[in-house]
């Protein structure tokens, strides 16, 4: 900026606002939380004068690294392995991003602080460029690497996919429901302040390990606009506690940000980078090391607990079971075998581990061998067409699982599988923490408390359940995963395409039984039979494995 | 002795996984194949907008997941009350083995729209900085060579209360009507286009207020905050201040749009900025002000009118619903355009206030309703009687 200070520009610039005297800005989004006028400060103090320029630089720098890729070929050193998994990352981000961006309207009318809103518009033109920029970044794997094929249909794919699925609740919690609910405790609180760090920062790191600058190019250029991001929540989160009445709330959407957040973004971050990478490196961190460190310390420790003594009452046991989770129950090891195990329905290739990679990981997570190492050495076994079917067909001792009406990551943790019959339906959920979400969280009365704003959990939340009794070529087909010869499949369970007769087709999908639904099947039982079924259930895995009796 | 321990680094690898390298199946189709483009050959901005915003008549299988507390998700077409050809179809049932298909693309009209100015974060950016710089770059320019110095006292006086007022306008409008319009539109090229107009509006303002604070630092006795009074109880920016918060307070987004670009900005902002303050000041011997507010107007005639035209044009041509949608604009046209003749002409006052005056106010009038007969005319909508209020 010129002569002018930036903290003389921002205060000049607090001028702008007005009292309305004739008519309110409309008010579209309720919420059930509420908010007194105070004189919040947006810590920032963004003027667009400098604002747009520094942006701009940013810009630059990412497009000049953009042309240095393709003319320094960067890709004749990116690791196929990685890429493919960016099929699936860059297909979801754009639309959290713009979700972000069409969120915050959802604060303007409902926290009366005219300074924040400033905050706010420029966080949402911050998203706009996150969603573009990404969309861009994905545009130019398409024109330069190897396998087009997934990107090229990437966003019809996403929409249509079961992965795709359970990462669009990381767009459609920002911009639906309670509007604090939605646009600042699962936004800015937990998605922004806690998860960005794994999303991009602890992946664009495993990515420049992978051979590929450009994604740590783009993803920390976007990260830089996330402290603001952080402060527009922090400021909202002490706007809100202020009033005691908001304090139950605050623990309801906590506590489910925090667990949804977990769920979704472990299970997909977490696969990337431990099963995306060749970097093999002793001490290069693993995922539960990363989280540790920038989820666990950073968040937790640093950011979250020192706000309890303003009344906030933090989900101490569900974070502390989302470690366990991650280091004790294998969470990401059985989110990524069920990745592979469906490998068929996805639009990406997934490459079989080798001895290098199970040596990494009975390094980092001891035991891992015996837990999911044999079936490894199954999906390596059947991942070129050789007169049996894919691996979700044959017998390698997995049982395919019931989905999770909430988180739709399936219930893979097999012992913490619960059940709840909702509406007429028989649900499965993954956790207890899932299950309280949909029977207890998104209703109209929360724990006596009238909760007229609340959201509604809605939709088909079970993919199998669209296909129940199709033939799995059918499936394919209808998803749209097919490549430009008309038969043979966008995923692979390998990454060799220099033999057309190791490419799984259409044809040998068709020799498969048909696609059942679990959770149809789940509806037809009998009470005993539901019974029975959900106690060998719990007594199932790790690893899939089905409870055998005796 | 000391060793030196080799550093853990990862190593390059050569993997010839570079775009044309083998053939196979797919190996050459290098375009996004989920949409059909505007032209024959798809754009850059069309890769990066186009179908983000998921809609769940064509693709999104298992339909929108959350909703608000009555059950609505994702992005209501019955948020404004105009429609696009294919938006009466009910969003294609699916369940228990019904697949996942919907309609083909693009399954409705309103997917059609694309933004004639193209803009993306790359776009946007390079064109705000540059704005943003060029009006650094021009009032420095003036402030070295003492052009300050030149105005008179009442043209001093008609910038901080006036010119003052105008930045609360850009304001409110950009904040409460277009960044809250990002989020209501039926698709992304619809509310990209939005939130970029609701940049340029706050970046108006604060272009204003901060050409206030160098005012306030350059000219003794400049009054930086005698906008305030001007915007809160001078009876001739009363109806400006109305109709400003009626267009924040209008549910439908297409009202608001249509209202603010089609009707208040040509017959309100325009008279405004370029047939008073543009006309007035280098009369007064200022020669700054104009490239302020004339920034402003650039983002205005050359980029926000222009989308907008390009939104309202299809629907007015639907193939389905022109007469529905010519019905309905036609009677915003005649409600927004009394309120904007009202509050039009209560600025009538403004005109005599500088030394040396602009144009007259009646011949000024007549020429933002002249252009606003032609916005109108390209619509192929009915010029509002109200015009002759």
């Amino acid at each position: 900026m010129s002569r002018q200070s930036v903290a003389r520009a921002h205060q000049k610039i607090q001028e702008l606002s007005w009292e309305p005297m004739y008519h309110q800005p409309v008010s579209h989004y309720g919420t059930d939380y509420t908010f007194r006028k105070a004189q919040k400060k947006d810590p920032l103090k963004q003027v667009l004068r400098s604002y747009f320029p520094m942006q701009e630089e940013k810009d630059n720098r990412v497009y000049g690294a953009s042309d240095g890729a393709i003319r320094g070929n960067m890709f004749r050193q990116v690791q196929e392995r990685w890429l493919e998994w960016q099929k699936l990352f860059l297909s979801i981000i754009p639309l959290p991003e713009i979700s972000a961006a069409r969120a915050m309207p959802l604060l303007f009318r409902n926290v009366p602080n005219p300074e924040l809103h400033n905050g706010q518009a420029i966080q949402m033109i911050d998203e706009v460029r996150h969603s573009t920029i990404q969309q861009n970044l994905k545009r130019l794997y398409m024109n330069n690497y190897i396998d087009p094929a997934g990107f090229n249909s990437s966003l019809r794919n996403f929409q249509n996919d079961y992965c795709g699925t359970i990462g669009r609740q990381f767009a459609e919690g920002f911009i639906t429901g309670d509007a604090i609910t939605a646009a600042s405790i699962y936004l800015t609180i937990v998605a922004e302040t806690a998860f960005t760090n794994t999303l991009f920062v602890a992946m664009p790191a495993e990515a420049a390990a992978n051979g590929d600058y450009l994604l740590p190019t783009v993803f920390h250029s976007v990260q830089s606009d996330e402290s603001r991001h952080i402060s527009n929540g922090y400021a909202t989160l002490l706007m809100a506690l202020a009033d005691e009445g908001n304090h139950q709330l605050l623990e309801r959407d906590l506590r489910y940000a925090w667990w949804n957040n977990h769920r979704v973004v472990d299970a997909a971050i977490g696969t990337f980078i431990e099963y995306g990478t060749k970097d093999r490196r002793k001490d290069r961190e693993s995922y539960a090391e990363m989280w540790r460190r920038w989820i666990y310390d950073d968040y937790y420790r640093s950011y979250l607990v020192p706000l309890e003594k303003y009344g906030l009452v933090i989900p101490h046991d569900l974070i502390e079971e989302s470690w366990n989770q991650i280091w004790h129950k294998g969470y990401v090891h059985e989110v990524a075998q069920f990745f592979a195990t469906g490998w068929l329905a996805n639009y990406w290739r997934i490459d079989p581990m080798t001895d290098k990679d199970f040596e990494w990981f009975e390094y980092k997570y001891p035991g891992w061998y015996d837990r999911y190492g044999k079936w490894w050495e199954q999906y390596n076994r059947l991942s070129t067409p050789n007169g049996h079917h894919p691996i979700v067909a044959e017998d390698v001792d997995y049982q395919y699982p019931h989905r999770c009406w909430v988180c739709m990551v399936p219930c893979l943790v097999r012992e913490d599988m619960v059940m709840a019959e909702v509406d007429g339906q028989w649900r499965t959920y993954c956790h207890e923490a899932c299950r309280w979400t949909d029977v207890e969280a998104f209703r109209p009365v929360y724990q006596g408390r009238n909760t007229p704003n609340m959201g509604q959990l809605i939709g088909a939340r079970e993919w199998e359940t669209l296909y129940h009794g199709w033939n799995w070529a059918d499936v394919v087909t209808d998803m749209g995963f097919v490549r430009d010869d008309g038969k043979t499949m966008v995923a692979q369970p390998h990454l060799n395409l220099d033999d057309p007769k190791k490419l799984w087709t259409l044809d040998h999908l068709r020799r498969m039984p048909n696609l059942q639904s679990p959770n149809v099947l789940l509806n037809q039982m009998t009470d005993e039979e539901r019974a029975k079924f959900h106690a060998d259930y719990i007594r199932g895995g790790p690893a899939g494995r089905p409870y055998r009796a005796g | 002795m000391t060793t030196a321990t080799e550093r853990s680094v990862p190593k390059p690898v050569f993997t010839d996984a570079e775009a044309g390298a083998k053939e196979f199946p797919d190996s050459s189709a290098r375009r996004f194949n989920y949409f059909t483009p505007q032209k024959r050959k798809q754009t850059h901005y069309e890769d990066v907008t186009v179908e983000v915003q998921p809609d769940p008549r064509h693709y999104l299988s298992q339909g929108w997941l959350y909703g608000f507390a009555d059950g609505k998700g994702g992005y209501p077409l019955d948020w404004t009350v105009l429609k696009a050809w294919g938006s009466d179809r009910p969003e294609p049932e699916r369940g228990p083995g019904t697949g996942g298909k919907g309609y083909d693309w693009p399954a409705h009209g309103w997917h059609e729209f694309r933004d004639p100015n193209e803009e993306w974060e790359l776009s946007l950016y390079r064109y705000n900085a540059n704005v943003v710089r060029q009006l650094q770059a021009n009032v420095d320019a003036a402030r070295q060579a003492k052009a300050f110095e030149q105005w008179n006292p009442n043209w001093v006086r008609f910038v901080q209360q006036n010119v003052g007022a105008w930045m609360h306008v850009d304001h409110g409008l950009g904040l409460y009507l277009f960044a809250n319009a990002n989020r209501r539109g039926p698709t992304n090229m619809h509310n990209t286009a939005i939130a970029v107009n609701s940049m340029h509006l706050i970046r108006a303002a604060q272009d204003l207020a901060l050409y206030q604070l160098t005012l306030t630092e350059e000219i003794d006795g400049f009054d930086g905050s005698a906008h305030l009074e001007t915007w809160n109880s001078d009876p001739a920016w009363q109806g400006v201040r109305e109709t400003a918060e009626r267009l924040t307070a209008t549910s439908d987004w297409g009202e608001a749009i249509f209202a603010a670009n089609v009707v208040f900005q040509p017959l309100v902002g325009e008279l405004f900025r370029s047939h008073l303050v543009m006309q007035a000041a280098p009369r007064n011997g200022d020669f700054v002000t104009p490239t302020v507010v004339g920034a402003e107007e650039f983002d205005f005639s050359e980029r926000d009118l222009r989308y907008t035209r390009a939104i309202f044009e299809l629907l007015t041509n639907d193939r389905q619903f022109a007469d529905h949608n010519s019905r309905i604009l036609n009677g915003w046209l005649a409600d927004w355009t009394g309120q904007a003749i009202a509050a039009a002409r209560a600025l009538q006052p403004l005109w005599s206030q500088p030394d040396l005056k602009p144009g007259r106010f009646e011949d000024a009038l007549d020429r933002v309703k002249s252009r606003f007969a032609g916005i109108v005319e390209d619509l192929s909508l009915d010029l509002p009687k109200e015009l002759e209020r």
